[in-house]
């Protein structure tokens, strides 16, 4: 398991300007978490508290990248909305054809937020940026999550 | 593309390696530089739009899976260990 920071410790990479936004995503989850925490009682449900974090999740996500993405406007639209945030999640039923890759774009554009009215070449850098975000989120929530059990077994003393 | 990696694709359980997402990302560009200059490898560019639709799929399936994790962790860690952690992981 690394144990090094989530937001100093990864590797460099000129192509992505995250270190800001990084901050920004780590901080706001944070507060959520905590926030959460705080209002959730033992009579909460389990299922409830897990979409809470799920929610806070993206919403971290949307706003480190703020305005400046189509798919994280779109995400933020979702979330002001008080929508279900919901990804389709079945692989079509139709198996594995060889599709053209129009079809599969249309795919691709469901999973994207705001995928639906982005053509082909937008929706390809939208994606990049989108799955850069995600993995950045997955790294922060394993990050805390990490920090969160190794505390819990060796709590500091006051 | 100069080299063809062949790899199991993302762990289910384990962490994203960069290895994996840089492979990703420069598929991503080079259809991207396809796209833009009108050439159009179609059996490839499928490929790699089914891998990455693949590869967000398990991502969402990731947070979703964190996501129910923390709420775990969140009520057995007790309120004042956890949120102890949170802080903790905020200074860091």
């Amino acid at each position: 398991m690394e144990s090094k920071s989530f937001t100093t410790g990864n590797r460099d990479n000129p192509n992505t300007d995250l270190h800001g936004s990084k901050n920004m995503m780590a901080s706001h989850f944070l507060r959520a978490l905590f926030r959460i925490q705080q209002t959730s009682t033992s009579s909460s449900s389990f299922a409830g508290r897990s979409r809470r974090i799920r929610r806070a999740a993206y919403a971290s996500m949307a706003y480190s990248a703020g305005a400046r993405r189509a798919w994280s406007r779109a995400l933020l639209r979702k979330l002001r909305s008080r929508a279900r945030l919901r990804f389709p999640r079945r692989l079509s039923r139709t198996a594995r054809p060889q599709r053209r890759d129009m079809d599969q774009a249309q795919v691709l554009r469901k999973l994207v937020p705001g995928g639906p009215s982005m053509d082909y070449c937008k929706l390809l850098e939208e994606t990049a940026d989108y799955i850069r975000c995600l993995t950045t989120q997955v790294r922060l929530m394993q990050t805390v999550m990490d920090s969160i059990s190794s505390y819990a077994h060796h709590p500091m003393i006051p | 593309m100069s080299s063809r990696r062949s790899r199991s694709r993302q762990s289910s359980s384990g962490r994203i390696t960069d290895q994996q997402i840089d492979d990703l990302m420069s598929k991503l560009q080079s259809l991207l530089h396809e796209a833009r200059h009108g050439s159009h490898d179609r059996a490839s560019a499928a490929k790699v739009l089914q891998d990455t639709c693949s590869y967000i799929r398990s991502l969402h399936r990731e947070v979703d899976d964190l996501s129910e994790r923390l709420s775990e962790l969140l009520d057995a860690a007790g309120a004042s260990s956890a949120q102890a952690a949170i802080i903790r992981s905020l200074l860091m």
